[in-house]
């Protein structure tokens, strides 16, 4: 590709031509995280502590100091989150390759689904018939599963019961499938975790993160705007923060997506 | 009879709301035996300890046999009041805002003549029963009140200068998920607190109790995530004016010590919750309170903390627990100082292991959860600064004062 090629597509999107879609939420400190039983070590909420506020701390200017786990908020799951993906070269946010941060995505709709079962699982025949319809997943694609579960408010997001949450997820048979058979890049869900909310009982236990990152792929959760990607076309733009030898990161997704 | 207190009307907002003043406060040495005394709600007199004279005011020697053993000892609190006389138009400011003040001369049973501020019911040639209380500037004072029961006995208006009773008033209760939080919630309406507001930090987490809770008249559940400055900050914003006794029920317990934990995340949260959470509530909800001492029947009275007795001496097997509670403690005393202007006491329970999940494998006795709330409201009723709530921790701290070394050695098992 010559450089006016990406010099046309600046244009494009200062034009409005093609859309810049934020496919984030806002990293606040109410934002549900992942439950574990409480007496393993917790991931961190959003922590904003402020600095100054144009105040005697700092006259002129306003910043705060901010903490968070690397898997609070919208965020991204590098191979070395996952055991399966311990072992594998260039496996942490600080060493993947660049030119992974920035892929095309398949987004399949489950929304009716989900709407219908909390606990649904994507399975082979589910994403067959989107191929039918959309055609085949190409290598090195993501694939977004939509569920709208991002409309929800907190406390049917994270959708607790006293047997754990109730979200959706992938099955295994379909993750694994996705990994060997579409070669994709990764896997983005709008739930807390790629994975369903009771994927501990499945086989293997939470199949996403152990496909994908055994595979050196990646994970994308807690995303929003899923509604406005068409299910073929959109660029997805993830680039974690370069944490020294993090296992993913809180992030900025965004997607471009051609408004013609 | 006194007349019972009557619901406070709401404010008026063309009245300048007053500001606290506070009583004298220069106090010698010595007399700070009383102010102990006081704030755990003992009556102890000087009592020479060669000829058995007990002896008040507070004094370096013994005025019978000159004996400078003079140790402060519990002493029986009954006496008779010889005379009383009324304040009309006293120079100091605090009680010129509040006469007709009474005060009386008390003949103690076990010897002295003390100066005793009076409740409305004691009478002249009566028995009276006497305690230190804590007046609104930290000090101890002396207090007769009569020696039985009497109707509405704690609306007496000089008594509830002492105390910071919950009738009336306005309750913030900052963790509703815990089961003392819940307890309290209890205690605190049955003691007859207008509301009672209750934090709860995500409420997207279900929990125990949360219908039990939304369902209780006089009980508002707000959200309040103490860890979280804007949290802390933002529930101000809407009901910091109408916090009257705050009550932190802050419970974040996990065991382990140094050596047997990996790395500081887990004591990170320990002090998010417990130490940074403090500061976050004191820093939103204190200068208000402070400010609002002297604000009618529904004054802001009290600060309560429950802390672990093990914030007195580590308990190794929650060594890191226990660190953030001496934590606690310590900025407790400081707080104790920055709203004294306000005459607002900040109150310390601490307790033992309580009967709670996380305590599941101490071997008994525990507290139970609804003793500690009961334990608030009496700490509260009687104006106490200090409480040990159930046998582990009243052991802990005799045997603490007894010699630190060896509970050091014990605790460590």
């Amino acid at each position: 590709m010559d450089s006016s090629s990406l010099l046309e597509l600046a244009g494009a999107i200062s034009s409005g031509e093609v859309r810049v879609i934020d496919l984030t939420f806002t990293l606040s400190p109410d934002f549900p995280v992942i439950v574990l039983p409480p007496e393993l070590a917790q991931a961190a909420p959003v922590r904003i502590q402020e600095v100054s506020r144009y105040d005697a701390r700092g006259p002129a200017w306003y910043w705060n100091n901010v903490s968070f786990c690397e898997h609070t908020g919208t965020h991204f799951d590098a191979p070395i989150h996952w055991y399966t993906g311990k072992n594998l070269a260039n496996n942490s946010v600080d060493t993947m390759p660049t030119r992974d941060m920035v892929a095309p995505a398949c987004v399949i709709d489950c929304s009716a689904e989900a709407a219908q079962d909390a606990d649904f699982l994507l399975t082979v025949p589910h994403v067959e018939a989107w191929e039918a319809r959309h055609g085949r997943i190409p290598e090195r694609h993501w694939v977004l599963l939509r569920t709208d579960w991002s409309k929800k408010g907190w406390r049917d997001y994270s959708n607790l019961g006293d047997d754990g949450a109730h979200t959706p997820g992938p099955s295994p048979a379909v993750m694994k499938w996705l990994v060997e058979e579409r070669g994709i890049i990764g896997f983005g869900t709008e739930t807390i975790g790629t994975d369903a909310g009771q994927a501990g009982h499945l086989d293997p236990p939470y199949p996403a993160h152990h496909f994908l990152h055994g595979a050196g792929r990646y994970g994308l959760q807690c995303l929003c705007n899923l509604d406005q990607l068409p299910a073929t076309g959109a660029i997805v733009i993830a680039t974690p923060l370069k944490i020294q030898n993090g296992s993913g990161s809180p992030l900025r997704v965004i997607a471009l997506v051609s408004s013609t | 009879m006194i007349d019972p207190i009557r619901p406070p009307k709401r404010k008026n907002p063309l009245l300048r709301t007053r500001l606290p003043t506070s009583p004298p406060k220069p106090r010698s040495r010595k007399s700070h035996g009383f102010t102990r005394a006081a704030a755990e709600g003992r009556f102890m007199l000087q009592c020479c300890e060669s000829c058995g004279t007990f002896c008040y005011p507070a004094r370096e020697a013994c005025p019978s046999c000159l004996s400078f053993g003079l140790a402060f000892v519990d002493a029986p609190r009954r006496g008779t009041l010889l005379a009383e006389t009324t304040g009309r138009v006293p120079s100091d400011v605090y009680f010129r805002e509040r006469t007709p003040w009474r005060v009386g001369l008390v003949k103690m049973d076990c010897g002295p003549t003390v100066v005793a501020h009076l409740h409305a019911e004691c009478a002249e040639g009566a028995p009276v029963r006497m305690s230190f209380q804590l007046d609104k500037g930290g000090q101890a004072v002396a207090f007769a009140r009569p020696e039985g029961e009497t109707p509405n006995m704690a609306d007496d208006k000089q008594w509830r200068e002492m105390t910071a009773d919950p009738k009336f008033r306005r309750v913030l209760v900052t963790n509703g998920r815990s089961m003392i939080g819940q307890e309290a919630v209890t205690a605190l309406k049955v003691a007859g607190a207008k509301t009672v507001f209750v934090g709860v930090a995500e409420p997207w987490r279900p929990f125990a109790g949360e219908k039990l809770l939304r369902g209780q008249d006089g009980v508002e559940i707000v959200p309040l995530d103490v860890a979280d400055e804007k949290s802390a900050a933002d529930l101000a914003a809407d009901i910091g004016g109408k916090v009257d006794i705050l009550v932190n029920t802050t419970e974040y317990v996990r065991s382990g010590g140094l050596l047997d934990r990996k790395g500081t995340s887990i004591a990170r949260d320990e002090i998010d919750q417990a130490y940074l959470g403090f500061i976050n509530l004191a820093q939103a909800f204190g200068p208000a309170m402070r400010m609002r001492g002297a604000d009618g029947i529904n004054n802001s009275v009290a600060w309560v903390n429950i802390l672990s007795v093990y914030s007195l001496a580590s308990w190794p097997a929650f060594g890191a627990y226990s660190a953030s509670q001496a934590a606690c403690l310590s900025l407790s005393h400081c707080l104790r100082a920055e709203l004294r202007p306000g005459g607002v006491k900040v109150v310390n329970l601490f307790t033992g292991p309580v009967d709670t999940e996380w305590f599941q494998t101490v071997p008994p006795p525990k507290v139970a959860p609804r003793a500690v709330a009961q334990a608030i409201v009496s700490a509260l009723r009687n104006g106490l600064e200090e409480m040990y709530v159930g046998d582990v921790a009243e052991e802990i701290r005799q045997r603490l004062a007894a010699n630190p070394k060896a509970l050091e050695r014990e605790l460590d098992r």
